[in-house]
């Protein structure tokens, strides 16, 4: 079969006639057949992947087909799939079989889309390196040259990261808490957008941190991203917070002219510290908008600094109050109790049997911020300082910056395991130029625009205005244009 | 600020996580190192700066208050751990 590199050239391909969804997703499934090394599918559906792609079939066939009509996916664990095992890489929701369907997988498959199953993550979506997973984690596709060291995809959403880089599906769900699509995207050379805060439907997501949480596309380029986003996007009366504005077509929107366009370079994002290539990286980045005609602007956001530390209270508070939910009763596992216990010990035990190590962590720090005496001290200044945070982007924005240009991650992806030792809070570290966005509630989107000394991928992220997604994908065609990075991990699982 | 082992099982029976006496240090210690971490926000001027309650202003929408959805008992209980009789069941509450 031929090779598609990217959902715009299979949708093409479809719609001549060159090859069938029914093809097409054979070839997909053998691939995921094939690479559990990667340990990125982790539920997989090879029976409904074929339904839908008959189904596809017929649409194409009659001429009905929008742009995913036929294109292989994988859906992040988070999302709830009708029947489809859904536990967000939690052992708590073991056997959880959703009755309903999420808004976002609803939206993908009545566009035709087709599923391979799901995707391995961080649980519950806390983490950065996917090793929180139930799963086991799922490995990078990408080595440091000829070194066997197996290497994090990053995380929450590292099994979509693999699975995109690794060619196991033509695009896949994320969702983005505090960096967990534009994280992962980085880690492995592929393109991963957050949308603004409220512009993608929350229903049927299971939820981490709600004020936070937002879904969005992982693809091969910048087209793909915006070819799913429109579909992903819009009102949905189940999500109260989900905006009621048009979604444009976003793939209509590329350009690539950022002429006179204004790049704000924030200069607190140069960290103490920050390696060498990753410095190099932002330089060629902004040399790159400098010539695709954009202008370059320094720009400060005072608050910067103080995002990690106010993204560790209100994620974590929101999380213990979302997570309450699990308590062995309407849904998921229960522990086995013993002669005697009570409903209390029944909570207790069920929940610290459930949770791992890092949820547990989070949900009783959320719980101590929000406790009585702590809640002014803690929660209560965390909100005034991410209204701050917010108000510095807006300042920029005001003063004329079209959008904003940083590094992605502070490094490459590093070994799995090699965190192991490290305290929570340098695990935290790996969201600090990607955290302040989603406090912000903006759009922010991860493309990938070098390597590092050892062979590995290395992304920039730009951040847009609210809602401005479209002008922002076009400005990460541009750099995506001007960087012209193909590379992809040699096949070794 | 330091969290001493009172308080880390104080937050663990709040949080109803079953935490076993001999993983109190070592969680208290992580609290510690955490809340140090959080414990930058002091630096922070925040008089006068409100809280914020919404990332994006928006007006939540409204609708008539009457039942839209129900009728679903079957799929409601169907992943219960222990359902009987259309209920769920957990030990006895009530003496």
């Amino acid at each position: 079969m031929t090779e598609f590199r990217t959902i715009a050239a299979a949708r093409d391909a479809l719609r001549k006639g060159d090859v069938s969804a029914t093809e097409l997703a054979e070839e997909y499934i053998a691939r995921v057949e094939g690479a559990d090394a990667l340990n990125a599918f982790v539920h997989k559906t090879p029976e409904i992947a074929r339904e839908q792609a008959a189904a596809a079939d017929a649409r194409l066939k009659a001429g009905d087909a929008p742009s995913l009509c036929g294109i292989p996916l994988g859906i992040k664990d988070l999302f709830c799939t009708k029947g489809v095992p859904s536990q967000a890489a939690s052992k708590i929701l073991t056997d959880f079989r959703p009755e309903y369907e999420s808004t976002v997988t609803t939206k993908l498959f009545a566009d035709g889309a087709v599923m391979l199953g799901k995707l391995n993550m961080d649980e519950f979506a806390m983490g950065s390196s996917n090793e929180t997973s139930t799963y086991g984690d799922a490995v990078n596709p990408w080595r440091r040259g000829n070194d066997e060291t197996k290497l994090t995809p990053g995380g929450s959403s590292g099994g979509s990261a693999s699975a995109v880089s690794a060619d196991l599906c033509l695009g896949a769900t994320g969702t983005d808490t505090g960096g967990s699509i534009r994280q992962p995207a980085a880690f492995t050379g592929i393109t991963g957008l957050k949308p603004t805060y409220g512009r993608v439907s929350r229903f049927g997501i299971i939820a981490f941190a709600s004020s936070l949480d937002q879904a969005g596309p992982m693809a091969r380029d910048v087209r793909d991203c915006a070819i799913m986003l429109s579909a992903m996007a819009g009102h949905d009366a189940k999500d109260s917070t989900s905006a009621d504005l048009a979604v444009p077509d976003f793939e209509a929107m590329l350009d690539g002219d950022i002429k006179g366009k204004v790049i704000g370079i924030p200069r607190e994002y140069r960290m103490d510290g920050m390696p060498e290539e990753i410095e190099a990286l932002w330089a060629e980045g902004r040399k790159m908008m400098e010539a695709a005609g954009a202008t370059l602007r320094d720009i400060s956001l005072p608050h910067t600094k103080y995002a990690l530390p106010t993204y560790y209270v209100i994620a974590p508070a929101e999380a213990s109050s979302n997570l309450a939910r699990y308590d062995g009763v309407r849904f998921g596992r229960r522990a086995q109790l013993a002669q005697g216990d009570g409903i209390t010990e029944m909570y207790e035990k069920t929940r610290a049997e459930g949770f791992g190590d890092e949820v547990q962590r989070r949900v009783m720090i959320g719980t101590y911020v929000l406790s009585a005496g702590f809640y002014d001290a803690y929660y209560n200044r965390a909100r005034k300082v991410r209204t701050l945070i917010k108000r510095d982007f807006e300042q920029a924005f005001a003063d004329g910056v079209d959008a904003i240009l940083t590094p992605a991650t502070p490094s490459a992806a590093f070994g799995l395991g090699e965190m192991a030792e490290a305290d929570p809070v340098q695990m935290y570290l790996n969201d600090v130029f990607t955290v302040t966005v989603n406090l912000a509630g903006l759009p922010g989107i991860a493309v990938p625009t070098g390597q590092s000394a050892q062979g590995l991928p290395l992304g920039l992220q730009l951040i847009g205005k609210p809602w401005e997604e479209g002008e922002l994908l076009n400005a990460a065609y541009a750099l995506e244009r001007e960087a012209g990075f193909v590379e992809k991990p040699a096949k070794w699982w | 600020m330091s969290i001493d082992e009172g308080t880390a099982a104080r937050v663990a029976k709040l949080a109803r996580i079953q935490v076993a006496p001999e993983r109190l240090p070592a969680l208290a210690e992580e609290f510690s190192a955490i809340l140090g971490f959080i414990e930058q926000l002091n630096e922070v001027d925040v008089d006068g700066v409100e809280p914020m309650v919404s990332v994006t202003p928006m007006r939540l929408k409204r609708r008539e208050d009457v039942v839209t959805d129900g009728g679903q008992q079957k799929a409601v209980l169907a992943n219960a751990p222990d359902a009987r009789e259309g209920f769920f069941a957990v030990p006895k509450v009530v003496e």
